[in-house]
């Protein structure tokens, strides 16, 4: 419902009305409400559990919201071109394992070559998924689901079984989680945190304002019509994988220095909490919508969750899993209703310009955006391909 | 090429790769063409077979249910649990169903009522129902079933096949005739080609996706069920990852991922490839993880080599027509 919308309203909102639109958005309604869910989630657990806000726990969280977070923009850039990629998890396994055996044979490795390695080896896999989806077209789905097993399958056969020890590793890496770049009152903020926090943000202004990630979303609201309006969908698509396969092979090289103890199935199911993630942040998997941030947001709740849960007396950990479903589920439900009301509001605004499909009975979302992307890409100047 | 070849290409050369397989696998190993061998390469994978029929209605009418694999853990767990806390065991068979089908039933009512995607929605189900699982059992492991029960998983029911298989060809014959031979089969097929169309002619596209995904959600169920009695004992984390053999299936058999098109009968074959294949590269002692990496790339061959066959110039003849 609101993919339609979002892409019209991101082009059009500023230069047509221009009041209060660019501001009151579904991206900016999604982020906040899910900030308050954050806060209100923090504060029964506060009132749960015997001295919650700490120091320690506040560590806890960055630290492991460092590689989801990462994991959860990398899947995001592909989800809104209406794509998605399943492999994430494996890659993490991959490039962690790869770079841990590099980094214990060559000690005196420098943290550039490492992340470099890591960062590569990741984007190769991440091409792999690409040249798939988009030039064999087989739906990502169906390809990232056999990469999940192929990446896994050849890094278990590869590693027969041998596990990457932290002594082995340069006592760099291993040193890494608990380096602080500078502390708030007893909050330690973390250099992989940082750098996490870092990304997000260059990421999210770059798909918002750069033409190529303009360009992403318009492909995930109307394939066709970008397609027909001349912007290179194929290799676009490509680059969304690749970016999404560097990025998983940064959050490998992080879960290397995290844990330090590497087996052939490290990073197995991360796919599944980058995926939640990013819906639970309100990216909507039929492409075309949903913001970085609100990915960012969303693998924080999932850290919170899976931190705060283990002290909780009265549940255990093992409600993880289902609370987690059930918020994927609250997530999309509640998206489709703010999508319905912004689109309601905005067929009112626009009716002397656009005809929006006004029939509510039939909710088909892939049907409304043909009217949006073209325009955008007309506003956008001519493409290059 | 007569006319019958043409339409069923895809399905003829499942049958010519089985018959490839079969062969190369009697080859390399003396007891392959045993019947003991063919029973048992059904039976070590009875369990995903039975889903993948549920599925390939599923896929046909242009959803996807990725909660399977889970829902079957769940369904084995309420009868776990059910049968530690002392229900009768009978009782507890069917509490666990129900609970299987309720699974599908939520799922499918979302999917119905709100047109969001199959996807998320099953996905939220894959993480979801598997954490229901986890609540129920922790992470201990339940067995101690009645000997009936175990039984029911593990000895000859009728000839040299087990009850389940047995059951998968029954589904398999009443689920060909569903497909092919009813007008609710029909039905399945046009919403999966263009649901507006379908909902234009007046076709209740929701309730047949409720329908759908409720049998789905109550096969899963029972394939879980027997996953159980074969397994004699019960973990929350069984049947992780089947979903990848069971879309694989599926796909390879010929059934688009988009909907509308596709044949039990080409499922029914490549059942059988991606079985005798599994058995085949064990024979050979290829480890079982290297398997799941060849089920794979199977996977994304399939649909690539029905895009490269969409291309052909006698699929697009047709298709021109």
């Amino acid at each position: 419902m609101s993919t339609a919308a979002d892409v019209a309203r991101l082009d059009g909102a500023r230069s047509r009305s221009g009041r209060s639109a660019v501001w009151v958005r579904p991206e900016r309604v999604k982020e906040l409400s899910l900030l308050g869910v954050i806060v209100v989630a923090l504060l029964v657990f506060g009132f749960l559990v015997d001295d919650y806000f700490s120091g320690r726990f506040f560590n806890r969280v960055t630290t492991s919201v460092a590689i989801t977070a990462v994991l959860a923009v990398a899947q995001t850039m592909v989800i809104v071109t209406r794509n998605i990629d399943l492999s994430v998890g494996s890659i993490v396994g991959v490039t962690a394992y790869l770079t841990g055996q590099f980094a214990s044979s060559n000690p005196s490795t420098s943290p550039a070559v490492a992340i470099a390695i890591a960062v590569g080896l990741g984007a190769l896999l991440g091409a792999i998924n690409g040249v798939i989806v988009a030039y064999g077209r087989v739906p990502a789905i169906i390809t990232t689901l056999g990469t999940l097993a192929i990446y896994r399958s050849w890094l278990i056969s590869h590693g027969e079984g041998r596990t990457i020890t932290a002594d082995s590793l340069p006592s760099w890496v291993v040193d890494l989680p608990t380096r602080t770049v500078f502390s708030i009152g007893g909050l330690d903020i973390r250099v992989a945190f940082a750098v996490v926090v870092v990304i997000v943000a260059v990421l999210q202004i770059a798909m918002q304002r750069l033409r190529w990630g303009r360009r992403l979303y318009a492909i995930g609201s109307n394939p066709d019509a970008a397609a027909q309006a001349g912007l290179p969908t194929r290799r676009l698509v490509l680059g969304a994988f690749v970016a999404c396969g560097a990025l998983s092979g940064f959050a490998g090289f992080l879960f290397l220095s995290r844990f330090g103890n590497i087996t052939v199935v490290a990073g197995q199911g991360l796919e599944l909490d980058s995926v939640a993630a990013a819906v639970v942040g309100g990216v909507s998997v039929l492409g075309g919508s949903g913001t970085l941030v609100g990915a960012f947001l969303g693998a924080v709740l999932i850290d919170v969750l899976d931190q705060s849960l283990v002290r909780v007396p009265q549940v255990s950990e093992f409600w993880r899993n289902a609370i987690l479903g059930a918020l994927i589920l609250a997530a999309v439900i509640a998206d489709v209703v703010v999508g319905q009301r912004f689109q309601r509001r905005w067929s009112a605004e626009a009716r002397p310009h656009t005809k929006v499909d006004s029939s509510t009975d039939a909710p088909d979302t892939t049907k409304v955006p043909a009217l949006t992307a073209p325009e955008q890409s007309g506003e956008r100047g001519m493409p290059d391909a | 090429m007569p006319e019958w070849a043409r339409e069923r290409s895809w399905e003829l050369l499942l049958a010519v790769i089985l018959v490839g397989t079969i062969v190369y696998n009697a080859t390399q190993s003396p007891v392959y063409l045993d019947v003991d061998n063919f029973v048992n390469l059904f039976r070590l994978s009875i369990e995903k077979v039975i889903v993948a029929v549920a599925m390939t209605f599923v896929i046909i009418n242009g959803e996807i249910d990725l909660s399977v694999a889970s829902v079957m853990a769940f369904a084995a767990c309420v009868l776990a649990a059910a049968h530690e806390s002392g229900v009768p065991f009978g009782l507890a068979i069917v509490i666990a169903l129900a609970a299987a089908g309720s699974a599908g039933l939520v799922q499918g009512s979302v999917v119905a009522r709100t047109g969001i995607s199959s996807l998320v929605v099953t996905l939220a189900g894959l993480i979801g129902f598997r954490g229901a699982a986890r609540i129920l059992l922790e992470d201990r492991s339940i067995g101690d079933f009645p000997d009936w029960f175990g039984n029911l998983g593990r000895d000859d029911f009728l000839g040299p096949m087990p009850f389940a298989l047995v059951l998968v060809l029954v589904l398999l014959l009443v689920g060909g005739v569903i497909l092919h031979r009813t007008s609710f089969g029909r039905r399945v097929y046009v919403i999966g080609n263009n649901a507006d169309v379908a909902r234009y002619s007046g076709i209740d596209v929701a309730r047949v996706k409720l329908i759908l995904f409720t049998t789905s959600g109550l096969v899963a169920g029972v394939a879980g069920v027997l996953f159980a009695a074969r397994l004699g004992s019960v973990r929350a984390n069984i049947g992780e990852g089947f979903e990848l053999d069971i879309i694989t299936m599926v796909l390879l058999g010929g059934v688009s991922i988009f909907g509308g098109s596709g044949t039990l009968l080409g499922v029914a074959l490549a059942i059988c490839i991606v079985l005798n294949l599994r058995n085949g590269l064990g024979l050979a002692n290829v480890e079982a993880n290297t398997q799941t990496g060849v089920i794979g790339a199977l996977l994304i061959v399939s649909v690539l080599a029905q895009n490269v066959l969409d291309r052909l110039p006698i699929r697009r003849r047709e298709a021109e027509a």
